[in-house]
């Protein structure tokens, strides 16, 4: 188990590196010079010259990628023009939220997808069965921004329920221990702030879940309709065993591997959809650091995000993996 | 008409043919792929027709008439105007004609580049087959969309830009799934006799395998077209596709964000348009993929 671990890990190596590669040919290949580029507008000639030097520009590619591939490694990203920090810090300080609001979206994809996809299973061309159905294709099709203004302007327009834009109430939550907000304010007993959290954070995660929660709906019914023709699952009735039962102990246990595979599978769309939807909602997170990086022609800032989105995404798929071989002991890992 | 018996043939003849013929339709009439194919009908109808059903100039301004909400029959703008006074529903007709027209480029392109690295790398195995596998490999690695995202960070506004940004990615499913296909036809019977009777390999693969890894290039490519429709909206939205000067959807919701609190229909419409367009593309995929092969499951999709 250990030397798998290990033996993946190093597998995932040349592939990051090969990120950086294809990133920093991403931005050698841009239009214009790499120096004009990564200067803001305002930067004169001299500016311009001395920056080639410092920044090695002067120098064959390959020193320039060794270069920038050793400062990475040691967290160097470079400086953001915008805002004049270190790229890392300002990345570091925004992931919590957009974790946050990744997690909020996969549980409430879970709570909507779960039962229904289970009901759908256990009763194939019932009404729920349909419903479940029209649920699916509804999740998968909904262009997730989209969905998000309309609960702007629905639940925060018309009702006026919760708030439409930000990630707290100025003021109501306390100093950040972990930085996500609601984990906070509940290690705080800070019941209202907690509440606050909350209000902020349904809109954007049931816009951002949307995709995931048909998908995970979809895929739930086939596992659970597949599993209840399953001998060991006929062999419980046959014993007389109550058909909820059956259902919850013997089908809906082996239909949440796929589910996990799901998540897995749905969590890269989750976070480049986060980008848009936290765009939508002015949710503070890396996603509309990203876009705010783009519209200030920030280029360290959109370089350095790009990086952390993609090692990061590289990291979860590698997890998840791990984690898949442990929740079924079928896959082997002595290959 | 007569009773002779070679009129009865014939009349049987005909019978067969048109009982084979249902055969061949039933299972195209499910609902799904009626359901589908009507919405995507309704698309390419609304696309090609634009300039015919569009009561304005989709970039028209009248400053003095921004904002007017919907008036249906019973004024000149039936879904209403935007800030500038655009006319909202002829700009929906021009943004159909776009999305049809980037999805459509992107999801040909895509589908020729991933099924034409994945029969070579498939079909040559060994040492292409790792570099291919490595590229496809590498380019996976990032977030769907967020590669898109930074080539246009990178290289700027432009309908090309956009289009080789959408295709950086969606060639992957096809690549994939064809690999994986060509890996098992270079084995099989006819292309040992093909290659025995002394056909070149880049013979082989254009007459015996490509047209072997058309079925399921076809089934990926409907939910790429999907897939590609909301990507473009995505970023047209971002402010990243194509220039502010071509109605798109994406671009409208964008507007449509900004006066979310006075004027709903700017939002509305669009968004509605995006939707049933990606639903019907679904449904089709999805009643074509039961048609096809049920085991290309999920294997097109998942591509921001």
């Amino acid at each position: 188990m250990f030397s798998y671990i290990v033996r993946r890990m190093i597998g995932t190596l040349p592939v990051m590196l090969l990120i950086s590669l294809l990133v920093f040919m991403l931005v050698q290949a841009a239009p214009g010079d790499p120096a004009d580029i990564l200067l803001s507008d305002e930067a004169s000639k001299e500016d311009i010259e001395e920056a080639r030097q410092r920044w090695g520009l002067d120098q064959p590619v390959y020193v320039q990628y060794w270069r920038f591939l050793v400062a990475a490694l040691q967290g160097d990203l470079g400086m953001s023009f915008r805002y004049a920090d270190p790229v890392l810090l300002l990345i570091v300080e925004r992931l919590p939220a957009t974790i946050e609001l990744a997690v909020f979206s996969i549980l409430i994809a879970i709570v909507v997808a779960l039962p229904l996809g289970v009901w759908a299973g256990a009763r194939p061309n019932s009404w729920a069965d349909n419903l479940g159905s029209i649920v699916g294709f509804f999740g998968i099709s909904m262009p997730n921004f989209w969905f998000g203004i309309m609960l702007i302007l629905v639940v925060s327009g018309v009702f006026n329920l919760l708030p439409s834009a930000g990630r707290e109430t100025y003021g109501i939550p306390g100093d950040p221990i972990t930085g996500f907000y609601i984990l906070d304010s509940i290690i705080q007993r800070n019941w209202t702030a907690v509440w606050d959290g909350l209000k902020y954070i349904i809109l954007p995660a049931t816009a951002l879940g949307t995709n995931m929660m048909g998908i995970m709906m979809r895929v739930t019914r086939s596992s659970v309709l597949e599993v209840m023709h399953e001998d060991y699952v006929t062999t419980a009735r046959a014993k007389g065993v109550k058909e909820s039962r059956v259902l919850w102990h013997h089908a809906v246990r082996n239909a949440l591997i796929p589910i996990i595979t799901v998540v897995g599978l749905e969590l890269g769309t989750l976070l480049s959809g986060s980008i848009i939807v936290e765009t939508v909602f002015s949710w503070p997170g890396g996603g509309s650091l990203l876009i705010t990086a783009i519209t200030a022609r920030d280029y360290p800032l959109i370089t350095g995000t790009v990086l952390t989105y993609t090692f990061a995404f590289v990291m979860i798929n590698f997890i998840i993996d791990i984690l898949y071989g442990l929740i079924d002991p079928r896959i082997r890992f002595d290959k | 008409m007569t009773n002779s018996p070679a009129s009865h043939a014939a009349q049987a003849l005909v019978e067969t043919k048109v009982s084979e013929f249902r055969k061949k339709l039933r299972p195209w009439l499910k609902p799904k792929i009626i359901m589908g194919g009507s919405l995507v009908f309704l698309l390419v109808f609304m696309g090609v027709l634009a300039p015919v059903l569009s009561p304005f100039d989709p970039n028209l301004q009248n400053l003095s008439n921004t904002l007017k909400a919907p008036q249906w029959w019973g004024g000149d703008h039936f879904l209403g105007t935007d800030h500038v006074g655009r006319d909202i529903l002829s700009r929906i007709f021009y943004g159909a004609r776009i999305s049809l027209v980037i999805a459509g480029t992107v999801v040909v392109i895509s589908g020729v580049i991933g099924v034409g690295l994945g029969a070579i790398s498939g079909y040559f195995a060994g040492r292409t087959d790792f570099f291919i596998q490595k590229l496809v490999e590498v380019v996976w690695a990032f977030p769907p969309l967020l590669l898109a995202i930074a080539v246009l960070a990178f290289f700027g506004q432009g309908l090309w830009i956009l289009i080789a940004a959408l295709v950086a990615q969606r060639w992957i499913p096809y690549c994939r799934v064809s690999r994986g296909q060509a890996l098992s036809l270079r084995t099989r019977d006819f292309v040992d006799a093909a290659r025995s009777l002394g056909a070149r390999d880049t013979r082989i693969i254009i007459k015996h395998i490509l047209p072997n890894l058309m079925q399921a290039a076809m089934v990926i490519g409907t939910f790429a077209m999907a897939t590609a429709i909301i990507s473009e909206a995505s970023l047209s939205f971002l402010g990243l596709g194509v220039p502010p000067e071509i109605p798109t959807w994406g671009s409208m919701l964008a507007d449509g964000r900004a006066y979310i609190s006075t004027s709903w229909w700017l939002a509305l419409f669009p968004g509605l348009c995006i939707f049933f367009t990606v639903l019907g593309i679904n449904l089709l995929g999805d009643g074509m993929r039961d048609i096809f092969d049920p085991r290309l499951k999920r294997s097109g999709s998942g591509v921001g």
